[in-house]
């Protein structure tokens, strides 16, 4: 089944050539600019740099499955200093998606479900209302880190930081929303 | 007067940042410039839809340009993320062909067309190139008398770019700081990154990146910081207190959105600029320069 799998989707350099912003990535000459400039690349199972090369040996499954992108914080610092202007930061976001529709999403680190909860609010609703958003993220996660979390909810509420109530689109405007993303879903990604 | 489109984003609109809306809408009004926001706009996306989704991020962030259209105005945004999101979003459908034909064919299923006529602004480079700072400095009411001002652009209000300013050494909000009456400091980590939304799933990674920033502040003798974006004001105000247990500073930098800092200058009482909004209080640093 993997085979076929990988006969029908290309190889993972191939994939991410074919996203926007991922075309360039067959011209990478593992110069290390993105690693030495990316502020959390210390903390990544694999750098930028080597991330690009594991990908272009084929790598899928290490990559795929490696906390590298999830650390990603869209600085954009190794996309501005690239000698050979690779959108690092675009094959980043290539790869979480990746991952996410293949299930195979680091479990060491909590930002696939920090993003999913805020993705979540935006196509329910059309906005993200902070206090629910972070209520439905440490449900999934760790209900007792919000213990840790309800001195910095009650100063930010003290200091009017705070709505309860979310933001709703019209109704008429919800349905326009919804159906533009539904379109998209059924248009089977990028 | 000038006319723009507004878009505010989900974050100040009325969620943790309310402080840069309202300080935006009555600077703008005192700097004769009309922001019209835009009705039944949805959230830019940011960062986590891109990761998640990047096909129906697109699609979002299409929908709000496709409704700006209409009004033919620059679409213009305080939110540093919602910057780099919409005007992403509108450069690629320019440059991606087979990316457009599919973002078109969504916004047609809600019945939208995007033409690709519009142009993303950020705030600071409205009120930077097209106010221009002289016009900023003859307004001034309360000169702000040499309050030491760390400028803090963060990343994606001047990168990837192509950018109103220099990728990693920008000026337009120091020379804007000036103009004020303020002194603007030397602050190399001025375009470095606070952690951004990896704040919540990441903790202890963002806290350290945060010290950073609050340490090159902070050793180049600010008195605050300056930000023109809504999640590096919470990141360094909301996230201070974290920082000095973590790693037993004691950090006490008020850090105020741009945008508060013209009000004051500019006349505007700290209520409806929503200076009290800030968790490390801004009161007694303001206080020895202007009345607040």
């Amino acid at each position: 089944m993997e085979a076929t799998k990988a006969q029908v989707t290309g190889t993972l350099v191939g994939e991410i050539s074919r996203i926007p912003g991922g075309e360039r990535i067959r011209l990478c000459i593992q110069c290390g600019t993105c690693s030495a400039s990316c502020p959390n690349a210390n903390r990544m199972d694999h750098t930028p740099r080597k991330l690009i090369a594991m990908a272009r040996a084929g790598m899928r499954e290490e990559v795929l499955s490696s906390n590298s992108m999830w650390l990603c914080a869209s600085c954009y610092l190794c996309t501005v200093r690239c000698p050979r202007e690779i959108k690092i930061t675009d094959i980043m976001h290539a790869l979480e998606c990746l991952s996410v529709r293949e299930n195979v999403s680091s479990a060491r680190t909590l930002t696939p479900t920090m993003y999913r909860s805020f993705s979540d609010f935006v196509y329910s609703i059309g906005s993200v209302p902070e206090p629910s958003f972070m209520i439905l993220f440490y449900l999934l996660t760790n209900p007792l880190r919000a213990m840790r979390m309800i001195p910095m909810a009650f100063s930010l509420l003290t200091h009017g930081r705070m709505s309860i109530k979310a933001r709703r689109l019209k109704p008429e405007a919800e349905r326009q929303f919804k159906a533009i993303l539904d379109k998209a879903e059924e248009l089977g990604g990028i | 007067m000038k006319y723009y489109t507004y878009f505010p984003g989900c974050s100040s609109s009325d969620g943790g940042a309310k402080a840069y809306g309202m300080s935006t809408e009555a600077v703008a009004r005192a700097l004769d410039v009309e922001l019209i926001e835009l009705e039944d706009w949805n959230c830019c996306g940011s960062t986590p839809y891109t990761s998640v989704d990047e096909l129906a991020s697109f699609c979002s962030s299409a929908r709000n340009l496709a409704l700006a259209e209409d009004k033919g105005l620059d679409l213009v945004t305080p939110c540093s993320a919602c910057y780099v999101i919409l005007s992403k979003t509108n450069s690629y459908l320019k440059e991606y062909p087979e990316l457009r034909a599919k973002v078109d064919e969504a916004l047609a299923a809600g019945g939208l067309e995007y033409h690709r006529t519009i142009k993303v602004r950020h705030l600071l480079d409205v009120f930077a190139n097209d106010i221009g700072f002289d016009e900023i400095a003859s307004k001034v009411k309360r000169n702000l008398g040499g309050l030491k001002v760390a400028p803090y652009y963060g990343c994606q209000v001047v990168r990837p770019g192509p950018s109103f300013d220099d990728p990693e050494s920008p000026q337009s909000l120091d020379r804007l700081i000036e103009c004020l009456g303020a002194e603007a400091t030397p602050f190399p980590l001025k375009a470095r990154c606070c952690g951004g939304s990896l704040i919540i799933s990441e903790e202890d990674l963002a806290l350290g990146l945060i010290r950073k920033l609050l340490d090159s502040a902070s050793s180049n003798e600010a008195e605050c910081i300056a930000t023109v974006c809504p999640l590096c004001q919470t990141n360094l105000d909301v996230y201070q207190g974290r920082v000095n247990k973590k790693f037993k500073t004691s950090f006490k930098l008020p850090v105020l959105f741009f945008t508060q800092l013209m009000g004051l200058a500019l006349g505007i009482d700290g209520k409806t600029l929503g200076l009290e909004k800030c968790i490390v209080s801004a009161d007694k640093v303001l206080a020895k320069y202007v009345e607040i």
